[in-house]
């Protein structure tokens, strides 16, 4: 028999390739801004305040307007509807500022004009009189003015207070985590195209169409249903185009309908650097009781972050960032709280974690101290605090953790990175080196599944079979690089047992797949490859039911074989049947519904199962220092993730190296560097500096756990993949805390703040030294 | 006077005039040849989204180069094949062994920097018969920035894309008639592009043609590797009037080996600079293996980086602290300075109207006499330094016979550390002696906080890199302690 009535080629669990993989290398996979230009096109630009608080006494467009090739000038007063694009509906993000400007770098304008140089030199010519504000312009200073963009959070479990007081040991300190550029290669970008009557097609680069065309319809004062989004592919994300395009959208989308042209926006990198949020830089306050064993006996976080001028989806960070603080450890009592302060800078936003990495930042440290404290090895610390199997198991928000990997996961990784002997040989290392010192540190990773808003666990599809047997699927989730159209497809090729190449992804577009949520929270094969299973198993539902009817056969006798479908017994190939289902008149087109089951939370008492499942993984990393320097390299790395059964094991190690490395630069060389005026200094690749091709650990190894199907009935048993990776990074900046104790013969915690750049790193070197003396 | 540019695009010939004498090789691609395959990422040379390969003609072969698009003069073409990532899939759409390499790898996860990797690929493919070792691969790449992949798969890509290979390429097939077609575009006429506003640029093709234009526009913008010059186009806007590209005068490239040492001329690029400097001094080698990056290093030149006279001009402490002299010429006159003295102030330079840099004179090390370089930045690879020192010490019996120590970064100029080598001089050569005289950097040297350093990191790093050249002029290696954190590509290939 051949291969492919044996098995389909590209089915679930198959390490195919990207589907667009051969396009991406050609240079022939179109982006938003290799669409084909329509005729009339206009190229928009935006007008950017100057101040970080003021203000607008005069907005003064009238050179702006004369400027060569200009079209289109429009601000505040020329927004026909809502002029707000929050998207939490928190009515305080508009488009332009009107009368106040809430940090420098916000929109005042956009204008549009035939070239894009000339709209972008038109905007440099507004004339703005400002009158000056008090600003907030870091965490600092917010935490001091205690404002906030959204209602500060609580979690609780048990006294923490009186857990702490009678604990044995106690000790308390301060993280600082920094803020994270996404730094994705594709800018913001949208391109909308006016059509008849009202309506309005938006090319957008965007995790979110659906908000895309809600805040086009409420700027533009026009139903939903006149605006449609289209979203082929972004060149990259990473929570840095859940919200933030609608700015770009909208604006594009007023100029083409103020001139009844087309109009296309993209600002220049630095421009996109400015304008747009980033990740919550946090400070985060601990206290934490412990007895002689180095176990957590209560515990009081007090986080606050930096959420610049409007609240965005800070709300829900803040949230994740309290679900994570626990990590793997279980927290007999605690008290967590979090305050969502407001500066005048741009709105900070969804990230790759979202929140969870600075939770997560402050729970490890927690564990680091108190190994300190106790001389013990911090991996010997994470192990007595882990959860358990059936005892210790119930989070401070009430979930039970069911699903437990995570002392497996560490058993095998020590074993298979060698850990206890690696450690043996850095000290002997840091005993004969005087200047370069070596680290190593373990740490582990469980991260919520859902998203924390309950109605977001929801994903739609819709899947053609046309009647030559090729199929087409259209889904909510949009593809930014992850493989999700890939996945997807694969999830659809397997139920109707057809090989992949039969099964064509398209653009994700509100008018296939309505009010779809963002791809975001690591969800997105989640919940759409459980919507297009459901539409596909329609469809085949139906092809079985005409089967039986037209054969004469039972239903139990049909199945769907690799390519073919054996009916009673004779095998049919799949297109055949599909024909002879269009001609009796069987509809081959289904829209499939899924919503995440099990999931609740109370925000009141802060109880409940916001999550599904949790995704597990651990990583060690190894590293060295130079302590003349705070220069420092990553040696060796070795994962061991969790990602229940695979959908693709390709594109899963992709998504586990590349957010690992993400992470890497979130704790090591990715500094944001802002003026005291609230100005962004780091606002090109010249100066923020994100890893490198050199700086990926010279000894690198990932494995996925083995038989580890998700015990929660998800799509194919597989895990999501997408976040929880960022946060093995981790072990890099407790392997540079290990390098840098080394110092003090690990007598003082060095409390790494993030990003430890070479400076950080030289300046711990000399207060550790400095401390180890004073003993 | 020609008034066009004339190259080849992939096999197709091309002759542009009349375009703004400033557009960049990325906008002609997408705005003129509506060619979208290469990729805006950044406009500034840093993210290397946009890098195309450009060939010329390498005696009977091509030189196929990696470069940065985005701020490369479409007029700097002129003679050159450039291909970008349409050009490398065969006519029956077969991809490139490169691309295969990249799609049996899974190299690619949005890609939006894909392009970029594939030609930065290729052109390593062209300069490679046989897998790179992963320290060149990651030399290669380091202009291509990824967010997606961690880059793992690119590695492996560009490990494994030689046995892919199908016999030669169509490159290496055609290369005769892409030769005879390159030097059938070659002539010795100043070219002469007028924009459709007046401005104009002028590519010379000789030294005597370049005097002239300069003594007829003294207030010309020079441009070479356009590195620097490429930001004044894409990010300030700057409309330049009259713009004089260098990079057509042979005169002005090459190293030549004379008794007194290199004299290297002033539009050799990094790229073709580096093998002669690091042969004299390894440390100066791997400080020009960490400018920016390999795009980079093929367009900028060591005159561009001398002539631009920034504080943190990575070439320019390893030159003052090995004694470089600097030509300079204006008309039929010439006349040489000490490096050190050239740069006055910051962003001003000993330069006279319609002066030019010729060349720069690199002595041969003294005998006895070593130079350290040492590079600090935030991050190791493509990033701009905070701190560069170059230590150039003569020590005979144990004392400090001469010293000439250079910092980057430190103040408004790159800066001779008088106080401290005085300190030095004379002195047994001991650690006592190394921190008496960090004190006096301070003498030296008030450096600036931004955003790459604090001035305390700056003043602290800058005393602890002089006890590193005292600790490894220490150490001959024997006792196997590695000394700096990123082994140098020699100590990596050794």
């Amino acid at each position: 028999m051949p291969d492919d009535m044996n098995q389909i080629k590209g089915g679930v669990h198959q390490a195919v390739a990207h589907d667009s993989a051969a396009r991406h290398v050609s240079g022939s996979a179109i982006y938003v801004d290799d669409i084909p230009e329509p005729r009339d096109l206009l190229h928009a630009y935006m007008g950017m305040s100057d101040r970080a608080h003021a203000r607008i006494k005069k907005l003064d467009l009238s050179e702006v307007e004369a400027a060569p090739g200009v079209v289109s000038v429009l601000s505040a007063r020329d927004i026909v509807g809502e002029n707000d694009i929050s998207p939490a509906h928190t009515k305080d993000e508009p488009v332009f500022a009107a009368e106040v400007t809430e940090f420098v770098g916000q929109p005042l304008f956009v204008v549009g004009a035939e070239t894009r140089d000339q709209a972008r030199r038109a905007a440099r010519l507004a004339k703005v009189d400002y009158a000056e504000l008090p600003a907030i312009t870091d965490l600092d200073a917010a935490l001091a003015k205690k404002a906030t963009v959204a209602p500060p959070q609580e979690l609780k479990r048990g006294n923490a207070a009186a857990a702490i007081e009678a604990a044995p040991h106690r000790l308390s300190g301060r993280i600082r985590t920094g803020g994270q550029e996404h730094f994705y290669l594709e800018g913001q970008i949208a391109m909308a195209l006016p059509g008849e009557g009202d309506e309005m097609r938006v090319f957008s680069s965007t995790q979110h169409p659906s908000e895309v065309q809600q805040s086009v319809a409420r700027v533009l004062g026009l139903a939903d249903n006149m605006v449609t989004v289209e979203t082929r592919r972004m060149g990259g994300a990473f929570g840095g185009k859940e919200s933030q395009p609608s700015l770009f959208a909208t604006v594009a989308a007023m100029v083409a309908r103020d001139a009844g042209r087309p109009a296309k926006i993209r600002p220049d990198r630095d421009d996109d650097m400015i304008m747009t949020g980033k990740r919550h830089d946090f400070i985060i306050d601990y206290e934490v009781g412990f007895d002689n064993a180095g176990r957590i006996l209560g515990v009081d976080y007090k986080l606050a972050s930096n959420c610049g001028y409007s609240a965005d989806l800070s709300a829900a960070i803040n949230g994740r960032a309290l679900f994570h603080l626990d990590n793997c450890y279980y927290l007999p009592a605690a008290r967590m709280k979090a305050l969502p302060l407001k500066t005048n800078r741009p709105s900070n936003t969804a990230f790759r974690g979202f929140g969870g990495p600075q939770g997560m930042a402050a729970g490890e440290r927690v564990i680091d101290e108190i190994a300190f404290a106790l001389g013990l090895d911090p991996l010997e610390v994470r192990k007595r605090n882990l959860y358990g199997v059936g005892e210790r198991n119930e989070t401070p928000y009430g979930q039970i953790v069911e699903d437990n990997v995570i002392p497996e996961i560490i058993g095998e990784l020590e074993k298979s990175a060698d850990y206890a002997a690696r450690r043996r040989e850095i000290a002997g290392f840091n005993e004969k080196s005087p200047y370069l010192k070596k680290g190593i540190a373990l740490t582990p990773v469980k991260f919520g599944i859902a998203f924390t808003a309950r109605h977001l666990n929801q994903a739609g599809a819709l899947v053609h079979v046309y009647t030559d047997g090729s199929i087409h699927l259209n889904h909510g989730g949009t593809e930014m690089g992850q493989g999700l159209m890939t996945k997807v497809a694969q999830v659809v090729a397997e139920e109707f047992q057809v090989d992949l190449e039969h099964v064509v992804v398209s653009a994700a577009r509100t008018d296939k797949v309505p009010n779809t949520s963002p791809t975001a929270a690591s969800s997105g094969s989640d919940l759409n490859g459980k919507a297009a299973q459901l539409a596909a198993r329609q469809i085949k539902d139906r092809l079985t039911a005409f089967a039986a009817e037209h054969y004469e056969v039972s239903a139990d006798s049909i199945e769907f074989l690799p390519n073919r479908v054996r009916v009673g017994n004779q095998e049919i190939p799949f297109p055949d049947l599909v024909q002879q289902a269009y001609m009796a008149r069987i509809s081959l087109s289904a829209a499939g519904f899924y919503k995440t089951p099990k999931i609740h939370f109370d925000f009141e008492t802060g109880q409940g199962r916001p999550f599904f499942y949790y995704a597990y993984g651990a990583a060690v990393s190894e590293v060295t220092i130079d302590t003349l320097t705070g220069e420092y390299r990553v040696d060796r790395v070795d994962i061991l993730h969790d990602v229940g059964r695979s959908l693709n094991p390709a594109l899963d190690l992709g998504q586990i190296e590349g957010g690992f490395i993400q992470g890497m630069g979130w704790v090591t060389s990715e500094e944001l560097v802002w003026s005291d005026d609230g100005r962004l200094l780091t606002h090109a690749p010249s100066t923020y500096k994100i890893p490198t091709c050199g700086d990926r650990p010279r000894d690198f190894r990932i494995n996925l756990l083995e038989g580890a199907a998700n015990r929660e009935d998800t799509i194919y048993a597989s895990k999501a993949v997408g976040e929880p990776p960022l946060m093995l990074a981790l072990s890099v900046l407790h392997a540079l805390s290990d390098a840098v104790a080394s110092v003090g013969r690990h007598k003082t915690c060095p409390r790494l703040d993030l990003p430890a750049t070479p400076e950080v790193i030289l300046a711990a070197v000399a207060r550790v030294r400095g401390e180890a003396q004073d003993d | 006077m020609r008034n066009s540019i004339k190259f080849l695009l992939g096999s197709e010939p091309r002759e542009l005039s009349g375009i703004d004498p400033t557009l960049t090789v990325l906008d002609y691609l997408q705005q003129i040849e509506r060619r979208t395959g290469t990729k805006e990422g950044c406009c500034e040379g840093d993210c290397g989204a946009c890098t195309i390969v450009v060939g010329t003609p390498d005696g009977d072969r091509l030189q196929y180069r990696a470069v940065n698009a985005c701020i490369m003069l479409a007029a700097s073409l002129d003679g050159c094949q450039l291909l970008t990532v349409e050009e490398l899939a065969g006519a029956d759409g077969k991809l490139h062994p490169v691309q295969q390499a990249m799609v049996a790898a899974h190299g690619s996860q949005c890609g939006f920097c894909t392009p970029g990797f594939v030609m930065s690929l290729f052109a390593l493919y062209q300069e490679t018969d046989t897998a790179p070792e992963v320290e060149d691969v990651n030399d290669a790449l380091a202009g291509n920035l990824c967010r997606c992949t961690g880059y793992g798969p690119i590695i492996t890509a560009a490990r494994t894309m030689h046995d892919l290979a199908d016999g030669p390429d169509k490159f290496e097939q055609g290369i005769k008639t892409t030769l005879e077609a390159l030097r059938s575009l070659a002539d010795e006429e100043t070219i002469h592009i007028q924009g459709p506003d007046g401005r104009v640029l002028y590519a010379p093709a000789s030294l005597d043609a370049l005097a002239d234009l300069l003594a007829e526009h003294p207030d010309a913008t020079l441009v070479a590797g356009a590195t620097d010059v490429g930001l004044w186009i894409t990010k300030a806007l700057k409309k330049l009037d009259t713009v004089i590209w260098l990079g057509r005068i042979a005169a002005l490239r090459g190293v030549r080996e004379t008794d007194a040492g290199l004299e290297i001329g002033a539009m050799t690029t990094y790229s073709d600079a580096a093998a002669a400097i690091a042969a004299l001094y390894p440390d100066f080698g791997e400080v020009i293996r960490r400018i920016g990056s390999v795009p980079l290093r093929n367009v900028g030149t060591i005159g561009g980086n001398i002539a631009n006279g920034s504080p943190i001009g990575d070439t320019l402490p390893p030159l003052i602290a090995a004694g470089a002299t600097l030509i300079l010429r204006r008309g039929g006159t010439r006349r040489s300075l000490k490096l050190e003295n050239f740069f006055i102030g910051y962003g001003k330079q000993d330069l006279k109207a319609g002066e030019f840099v010729e060349s720069v004179i690199l002595p041969r090390p003294a005998p006895d006499t070593r130079l350290y370089c040492y590079k600090i930045s935030k991050r190791f690879d493509q990033d701009i330094s905070a701190v560069l020192g170059a230590f150039s010490l003569k020590i005979t019996d144990g004392k400090v016979e001469a010293a000439r120590i250079a910092y980057g970064g430190m103040a408004a100029t790159p800066k001779r550390a008088s106080a401290t080598e005085a300190a030095l001089v004379g002195k047994a050569w001991t650690r006592e002696t190394v921190e008496q005289a960090v004190e006096s950097l301070r003498k030296d040297f008030t450096p600036l906080d931004d955003m790459r350093a604090s001035a305390q990191y700056r003043m602290q790093v800058a005393g602890n890199l002089l006890l590193k050249t005292w600790l490894e002029s220490q150490s001959d290696g024997a006792d196997g302690l590695e000394t700096r954190i990123m082994p140098t590509r020699e100590t990596a290939n050794a």
